[in-house]
């Protein structure tokens, strides 16, 4: 399998040759065709870079170190990358001149462990044609639909427009305008939620994030919690919880952390995707967002790099906080 | 070697039953999607034997994510000591796999040499662990490599084996065989000719899987030999942690998940009522890891990336007669956000074929 198209090869060493920078933020091939890590080439080593359908991390985050070393990177963003970039550059995180964004285009990530659940075991490779994974496992081949094997963030993807860029891979499969994918509303699985009653609800969360194992992947790897130490880091901070005082605590500390950053997740799903016990955490944060929409107006964080946030600005026709009590239980 | 019963698939639960009636009996169940955990059985769990690896190890029976270790009460002058023991119940754990049986051996030359951990040795005494052989590995797994034989589980009280219709069980020691005997209703005695053929076939079918595993190749001779006390300083300084730390998040997943890390926090909290002293799983990929009065050894995440390794390679090994603290079960592999894992590091240092 050709795992990395060749013009955005030969564009990477063209940046590199004349100078606009000097290494690379792509993927490194990894055992087996699906575990693929973030990593920084330069010219010597940019024949490992790779970037295929299963490319899925979002890379953004690893910019705010790159970009405050010396010289110029060049980072491969997927379209939802670019809203965490720019919300990024809102939060003066990441030293803008110092990237040379490169937007390739996406047909969607595949989620290995989603094969693993429809009974794909032994992943050797895969080979991707249109709608169908032909994947070449230990127990011999196995097909499934592409779309029953997408991470969660692609089935739901905001659409394929960059928002930000210095150049695409591909200017011809750039849209106009950025459509949701995929037909669903990335909002339907929180209707689903707004429907039960409070007691189904607080059942189905209790259900889910009981299961928290507390290993900080969703934290770690979320573009908006980018503190240099974390309050829930610090021993001096008195709410280091290492360990919970009681079963609810773990589900205070994420709906703590979605409140944390309400306005500026960008719904990237990365969070949902590196959990380790498979909990939707997206639901939470998308509930955020819905809400945001609904109380202050249609929002997207990551956008731009311009608008105000509703959560962070004032205007006269602002939610009065009795919303929470009008809203309230159903 | 002792006598071979066997129970019919479609039996297992009346099984489960007839275990928990003496017993808590612990064992893999279904946990959100297409995930699973070693959880207390009850009539309402969903078994799923057929999961390889659960995402918390089966160490979490013998070293808790978090317990209690004793409360003070002050009162005035005086501080009061109150022992918070929970006092360990006899347990069974089963459907544990080789790679985490084998892990019991090495957390207990941890927390079993001098001074002995009372917690850790009481649950010890009190679990019968009843191990499952594998059918069906994984592209990750490479028990192989650390000389585990996942068709034939070491390091537990009672062998099983599961073929399409059959529970085969085996007791291969004294708190297996006291197990058994509960069990004489229920297990019925194997035959010795068919029988044995059955494990057999099962046997030689999962070895010659085994074989054919994309990482079954993979050699520590990097790391292996008398010599790596003296090697140390050439790991240690080598110039592949500059590379290989770099995508690391320092998220802890790869040591939560695994079933040898066994570092821990203690730490004393304030109930408002008193003090209570806890113990906690830690990872050496935390930024407050073995926090000091002056501060923190490691202050870089390359150091805290290295010293996952490290350690799992070469100290644990170094200390502990060339066994390493890592057994293959490909957790790590699995569940790394960035796909970072032991065997990229392993091969970093040239771990391809002999
Ligand atoms: S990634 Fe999952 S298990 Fe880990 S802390 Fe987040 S919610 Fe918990
Ligand atoms: S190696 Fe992977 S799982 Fe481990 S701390 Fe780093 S990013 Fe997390
Ligand atoms: S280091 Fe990885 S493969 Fe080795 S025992 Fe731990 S989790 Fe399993
Ligand atoms: S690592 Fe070995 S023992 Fe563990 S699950 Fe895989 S095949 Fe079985």
């Amino acid at each position: 399998m050709q795992r990395i198209n060749d013009d955005v090869l030969n564009k990477c060493r063209d940046l590199i040759e004349n100078g606009t920078c000097d290494r690379v933020l792509a993927w490194e091939e990894g055992e087996f065709c699906y575990d693929v890590t973030p990593a920084v080439f330069t010219g010597d080593t940019l024949g490992k870079m790779i970037y295929d359908d299963f490319c899925a991390a979002n890379q953004s985050k690893y910019l705010i170190d790159e970009s405050h070393k010396e010289g110029r990177i060049a980072a491969l963003l997927k379209p939802c990358d670019t809203y965490s970039f720019n919300q990024l550059l809102k939060e003066n995180r990441i030293k803008r001149e110092n990237v040379y964004v490169l937007g390739v285009p996406c047909d969607g990530k595949i989620d290995a462990e989603k094969a693993r659940g429809l009974g794909i075991k032994g992943i050797l490779g895969a080979e991707i044609d249109g709608d169908t994974v032909a994947f070449e496992t230990i127990y011999g081949k196995k097909t499934c639909s592409k779309k029953d094997v997408l991470h969660e963030k692609c089935l739901s993807c905001k659409g394929k427009k960059h928002m930000i860029f210095d150049e695409l891979t591909d200017p011809e499969k750039e849209p106009e305008t950025a459509v949701p994918e995929n037909g669903t509303s990335r909002f339907d699985g929180v209707s689903k939620l707004e429907n039960m009653t409070a007691e189904e609800r607080f059942r189905f969360w209790r259900g889910e994030l009981s299961r928290c194992i507390r290993c900080n992947a969703c934290r770690n790897v979320c573009p908006a919690c980018s503190c240099r130490q974390c309050v829930f880091d610090n021993p001096a901070s008195g709410v280091s919880s290492k360990a919970n005082t009681n079963d609810f605590e773990e589900n205070l500390y994420h709906i703590i952390r979605a409140f944390h950053v309400a306005g500026r997740c960008t719904d990237c799903g990365e969070c949902t995707r590196v959990c380790p016990e498979n909990i939707p955490l997206h639901l939470l944060n998308r509930k955020f967002i819905k809400d945001i929409n609904e109380l202050y107006g249609e929002y997207q964080a990551g956008y731009d790099t311009a608008l105000d946030a509703p959560l962070t600005s004032y205007t006269k026709q602002d939610a009065e906080p009795g919303i929470v009590h009008e809203r309230g239980v159903r | 070697m002792s006598k071979m019963y066997k129970i019919s698939k479609e039996r297992l639960d009346e099984l489960y039953a007839a275990v928990s009636a003496v017993k808590s009996l612990y064992l893999p169940v279904r946990s959100g999607e297409n995930q699973s955990e070693f959880k207390k059985w009850s009539d309402q769990s969903d078994v799923c034997l057929d999961s390889l690896n659960t995402v918390k190890s089966a160490k979490e029976l013998f070293f808790p994510q978090s317990e209690n270790l004793i409360s003070f009460k002050v009162s005035g002058k005086d501080i009061e000591l109150v022992e918070d023991r929970d006092p360990s119940e006899p347990f069974v754990l089963f459907g544990v796999r080789a790679c985490d049986a084998k892990s019991f051996s090495i957390l207990d030359s941890v927390f079993l040499s001098d001074p002995v951990d009372t917690f850790y040795k009481s649950r010890r005494e009190n679990g019968t662990v009843v191990t499952l052989a594998c059918r069906a590995p994984e592209e990750t797994c490479f028990c192989g490599t650390f000389g585990i034989d996942a068709s034939d589980p070491a390091g537990g009280d009672v062998k099983t084996w599961l073929t399409d219709t059959e529970l085969y069980w085996e007791a291969v020691s004294e708190k297996g065989e006291e197990l058994t005997k509960l069990l004489t209703g229920i297990l019925s005695e194997a035959d010795a000719d068919a029988d044995t053929k059955a494990v057999d076939d099962l046997k030689k079918n999962t070895k010659e899987i085994l074989a054919r595993l994309p990482l079954a190749d993979l050699k520590l001779d990097y790391f292996s030999g008398d010599r790596l006390n003296e090697k140390l300083n050439d790991v240690f300084y080598a110039p592949q942690w500059q590379e290989l730390y770099k995508s690391c998040l320092g998220c802890g997943t790869c040591t939560f998940v695994c079933p040898t890390c066994q570092c821990y926090d203690i730490r004393d909290f304030d109930t408002g009522h008193g003090i209570k002293r806890f113990r906690c799983w830690d990872s050496c990929m935390y930024s407050d890891f073995t926090k000091m009065a002056h501060g923190n050894p490691r202050t870089s995440q390359l150091e805290r990336f290295r010293q996952r390794f490290m350690h799992k390679l070469v100290y644990y090994p170094a200390n502990n007669g060339g066994e390493y603290s890592c057994v293959g079960c490909g957790r790590c592999l699995a569940k790394c956000p960035v796909s970072m894992n032991i065997v990229k590091v392993i091969k970093a240092f040239g771990g391809e074929k002999a």
